[in-house]
Order: C-alpha cells, then structure tokens, then sequence
C-alpha cells in the first residue's frame, strides 16, 4: 500500500424506484481505498455491497455523492471510460469467442498494437495456468478455468483497480479456497488495487486488507479483518462474523453481573451489550475468581467438531452462550450434558459494542 | 423389446410425415411428368420438359417473386430487429404484453388484413383520397398495383414471424455480457455489434428463414394489393390449378419454386455459417 487513494467514494446514495415507491439500496456510504489494497465489501445479500460496487465501475449512476478514480471525480464517465474492470460473478464470457478473443477483447478496442496484444494475452494466459487453451469456447471450460478466463481478461487491461463481484460464488468449496490463494497471489504479482464484494466473511477475513461489512444500505464496520473479528463494533457485525456470544446487562463498578457470575468491563457504567468470542472462553468446575470474567451455567450441548468441540451452555437467565475448545489433547470430554460449569475469560476478550 | 421402444415411440411422427408429406409429394411429382388436358385426364409420359415449358412461361414472375421476397425479408429485418430488441431489453415487466400486441392483429384472417390494406391504401380511400383533398398528394398519386403495395403488404403479413425469433435469441443475451463489453472498454454501438449482434444471429438466420420462404410464395399479397402488374409465382401455380386445370405445369411450378428456395437457403446458410448457427441455437 502506497496509502494513495485509488477509489473514494463520498457520501454515495443510490435509490431506486420499485413499483412505484423509492427504495434506498445505498443510503450514503463513504469509502477511501488506497493504491495496491485488497479491500472487501461483506455483508448479507441485499446489504448494497454489489450496488457500490456496479456505482465504481460506472453500471449505476448514484444518485447522490461523488465517486473519484485515483483523485478524479468520474460519477458522469461511462464504464468503457473508466480506468477500473470487473469479474463478473457468473463471469459474463462472451459466449461466441475463443477464449484468447476474451481475453483480448479489451486490448483490441483500445487498439494496442496487434504485436502487444499477441505477447500480453499469452502472458496472461500464462499466470491464470490456461496457456495451450486459446482456442476453447467458455462453456467447453470447467468453472475454475472460466473463472481463470475472466480474471484474465479484465487483469490483462492492467486497470488502476479490479472490482470482483463474488468470483468465487459459483464453484465447490475446495476450488473456492484454492481461487482465494490463487487470487491473492495474483494481487501481490500484479500489485493491483482489488475490490472484492462477497457474503462469505470466511473469504473475507482470508484475503482482506481491510473490510467494510456493510447492512442494509450502510457501512457497520469499516477496519482490518483482526480487529472486525475481534472487536466487532455493532451486534450485526458481530452476528455476521464468526459465531459470537452477547451479554447484556448493567454496569456497576466496571462489572456486569449476569449468569449469577459477572463479566468485566473496566471502566463502563451503564447500560451495556458485550460480545465473547467462543474460542476465548475456558471451561471450568470452580468459579475462577474475580479477576476474570465468570459465568455460571449448565452444559445443554455438547458436539464434537474434529478440530474443537462445541459446547452449548445455557445461562441461569436463559441466555446461551456458545464456546469453542480446541481438542488438543485426547479427546476427553471438558463437561458432559447436564454438567455445572463455569465460564471464563479475561478481561480484554469481553468487547463492549458500540463504543 | 426394449430396443425396438424408441422406434415404436417414433412411428407416430414417421407415420404422419409419410401420410402428409412424402405421399403428396411423390403424388404431385408424378403429376408434374404427365400430359394431357383437363377434359381427357392425364397419363404420365414422364415428360421433363414440362420442367422447361412451365419455367420458359414463368421466368419472370418466378424471378419477381424472389425479388418481392428478398425486398419484403430486407424491410421485416430492419423494422423488426429493432422490434425485438426494444422488447428484449427495454421492455421490462411488460414484455408479454408487447408480444401479445405485436400478435393481435393475427387474430383476424390473413386475407381479411390484406383486403383492408386495400381500403386504406385505395387512390381515393380514407388516406390518399383525404390528402388528394386537401390538396396534399397530387391526383395521379396512387400506391395500390405497386411493387411497394405489395412488397409493403408482405412484410406486414409476416413480420411477426421475423420479430418472435429474433426477440427469442435476443431475450437469451445476458445483460451482464454487454456490461462485461462496455467495462472492456466497447462503446454502447461497439457491445451491440461485437456481442448483442453476432449472439443474435441464429435468431435472425431462424427469422428469414420463417419470412423469406412463405413471403415469396405467398400469392394473396400480389392478388390483393398488386393489381395486373406485380403478379407473382404463387399466383401463377393458383391459376393454373384451379383456372387452367392445368395440373402438370401447376405442379412442376412448385417443385421448381421448392428447388430454388431450397438452394436458396442452403446457400444463405453456408455464407452465415450453418454450424455456428445450429451451434448457438443448441444452447
């Protein structure tokens, strides 16, 4: 990251008109992506994440706001005069052309020399591993190599920056983690600014630099994938990522007292929300003392995950709290159904929402 | 048994071909080789030049039909496309309404629309005899018995048959493709005539062929809106069939007609490139 600005959007709103009434798909979202950045866009489907997306490659017109290519102002430039391109996310190959007429589609209307086209299509052919097959038609292709096809065909432009609309949606779980390294490979060789929309935080938190988890027309979080993780600022986003634990309740002496135990948070008073990460707390027979969370509960579930075991454990006041252990050692059970536990875990894994 | 299934399941459609297709055309082929007269019957002779003779007659409307054809298949392409096109894309939730308007007019008898053509298009009819009127058009202005009467009359007749599958194959073009052209830097004519287009060509192969073949065959047109002038080959094989009684030279007209058309498309197949089409059609 040069920590130049590559795309900024102010204050972007993009409304619609759906059987007569005016639907707000973005309702004013601010972004600045530096130069050289994988920067994602998760959120729900219908959160607007493709909208902003298809409003930086010129598809929508937002209604208000600005959108700036590298410091320029092109809200009024069509898409064939933006210096960005796409991945579309059922790849949108044109269906009559060999597989080298995409790739090259680009260079050809930007009339490069036929010299140039010839060395950079077979390059690129070369880095997305399709070199020998030139000559196929996309649906003579598996969807891994189609995939390959447009990613080769809008890198081989070399853009300013690559919007991919969730490439990888449409293929199986293995070949979708093999694309993600693929993919961010590719970003470090080409060094190109990546804007990568998806609803899979999974893909997300992998590849990421920075993340804007978006709801319902709205950034929630804007931030490294550590700290959306970890300290997740409002109850969607820590609903969105991960699994996640809340506690709320009220405030006195920097401790909250619920689960007939009590949970730190040095310094609130108040009303307050906390999420815990499953895999921060640990199980206990004893209460572990005040100087770390504790709550006290009773084990409802218990299921067994190969790598960690999930343990479900429902609170005196009803709440359920889900923790994660990992099976380090051999496989014996922490707590069996029907056991008291106590939970526990410190201070500065209880993160208190909205601060 | 199992094998014979499919075979079985067949014979329905291989019977219906052979009662309604090949007997006819083996009965009417037959017919185009005999001579005689209308009042003693004829016998086969096996006579080829009735080949010759009904050619050497009726070279010039064959050719004029071909003409009208051609001319009416070239203006059904340049209205319709855009027809199509603007259902296919811009129509929105009311696409089937525009199709079924595009079809009404296809409720009433086909000679019933060609007759009111003939009223609207009458020298002193509510149109021409209005302008004439008020002084407008000149008094010698006359459409009717014209090649534009009957090329017009025609492409109206079948136009439909030019848009359906032109909107089909345009209806199946991904938005998303023409986006991806347009983010590779095509201009909005360049995506249409680098992927909108040449997508839509087996629809536009399927359409000419669904207008060119009944258009230069169709007789009612040139009867209708043709006057004496503009007489065309399907009115030919009428006279001499049902007039003349003249069976031989009626029937070896349609076979020649046939022979030519089919070379026709076969020809205009290969100059579009039959696999690519039947390729893309496949999808």
């Amino acid at each position: 990251m040069t920590g130049l600005s590559a795309i900024e959007l102010e204050d972007v709103v993009k409304e619609y008109l759906s059987h007569g009434e005016v639907v707000q798909a973005v309702k004013g979202v601010t972004l600045d992506i530096a130069e050289g950045e994988f920067f994602s866009l998760l959120g729900p489907s219908g959160c607007g994440k493709t909208t902003t997306m298809r409003m930086v490659a010129g598809f929508e017109a937002p209604t208000k706001g600005l959108v700036k290519l590298h410091g320029k102002d092109v809200t009024d430039v069509p898409p064939n005069k933006r210096d960005v391109n796409m991945v579309f996310q059922s790849y949108a190959l044109f269906p009559h052309m060999s597989v080298w007429d995409n790739v090259a589609f680009g260079l050809k209307q930007r009339r490069t020399p036929q010299e140039e086209i010839r060395r950079r299509v077979g390059e690129m052919l070369e880095i997305v591993d399709l070199a020998g097959r030139e000559k196929r038609r996309p649906r003579e292709m598996s969807g891994g190599q189609q995939q390959r096809v447009a990613l080769a065909r809008a890198l081989v432009n070399r853009p300013r920056a690559l919007l991919l609309d969730e490439p990888l949606g449409a293929l199986d779980l293995k070949l979708r983690q093999a694309m993600q390294i693929e993919l961010k490979r590719i970003q470090r060789e080409v060094g190109i600014t990546f804007v990568y929309v998806t609803h899979d935080q999974n893909e997300a938190l992998t590849m990421s630099d920075r993340i804007a988890v978006m709801n319902d027309g709205l950034v929630e979080q804007l931030a490294r994938p550590r700290e959306i993780y970890e300290r997740p600022s409002t109850a969607f986003v820590a609903g969105f990522i991960g699994t996640s634990n809340l506690l709320a309740g009220t405030a006195t002496g920097g401790e909250v007292k619920v689960g007939g135990g009590r949970v730190l948070v040095p310094g609130r008073e108040g009303e307050v929300t906390v999420t815990v990460r499953p895999e921060k707390i640990t199980i206990g027979a004893e209460d572990p003392g005040p100087e770390v969370s504790g709550v006290r509960g009773t084990v409802a579930e218990v299921v067994y995950l190969g790598t960690y075991t999930s343990y479900s454990v429902s609170l005196a006041d009803g709440t359920d709290i889900t923790v994660f252990q990992q099976n380090a050692h051999d496989s014996v059970a922490t707590a069996e159904r029907g056991d008291s536990v106590w939970l526990s875990w410190q201070a500065q894994h209880s993160y208190v929402i909205g601060s | 048994m199992r094998r014979l299934t499919p075979y079985l399941l067949a014979l329905p459609s291989w019977m219906w071909l052979a009662i309604f297709l090949v007997v006819p055309m083996v009965a009417m082929a037959s017919v185009s080789l005999q001579t005689g007269n209308a009042y003693d019957g004829y016998a086969m002779t096996f006579s080829f030049s009735n080949y010759g003779e009904a050619l050497g007659r009726y070279s010039t409307q064959l050719l004029r039909s071909l003409l009208y054809g051609g001319l009416a298949t070239v203006a059904m392409l340049l209205i319709g496309y855009p027809v199509a096109y603007w259902i296919a894309f811009r129509g929105g939730d009311r696409k089937s309404m525009y199709l079924f308007l595009l079809l009404l007019p296809f409720f009433v008898s086909f000679v019933l629309r060609t007759i009111s053509w003939n009223f609207l298009l009458a020298d002193n009819g509510i149109l021409f005899g209005t302008l004439k009127g008020w002084g407008l058009l000149p008094e010698s202005f006359h459409v009717l018995a014209t090649t534009l009467a009957v090329v017009g009359g025609l492409t109206y007749n079948f136009l439909p048959f030019m848009i359906l599958p032109v909107y089909v194959a345009l209806e199946r073009v991904d938005p998303r493709v023409v986006e991806a052209a347009q983010d590779l830097y095509a201009t909005r004519a360049g995506a249409f005539r680098r992927v909108v287009l040449p997508l839509s060509l087996p629809g536009v192969f399927a359409g000419v062929l669904m207008t060119f073949v009944p258009a230069t065959a169709d007789p009612i047109n040139a009867q209708i809106l043709g006057g004496t002038g503009n007489t065309m080959i399907g009115n030919n094989i009428q006279t001499e069939y049902l007039v003349n009684l003249n069976y031989p030279t009626a029937s070896a007209l349609s076979f020649t007609l046939m022979a030519v058309l089919l070379v026709g498309i076969f020809a205009y197949a290969r100059a579009l490139g039959t696999e690519n089409v039947l390729e893309a059609a496949a999808r």
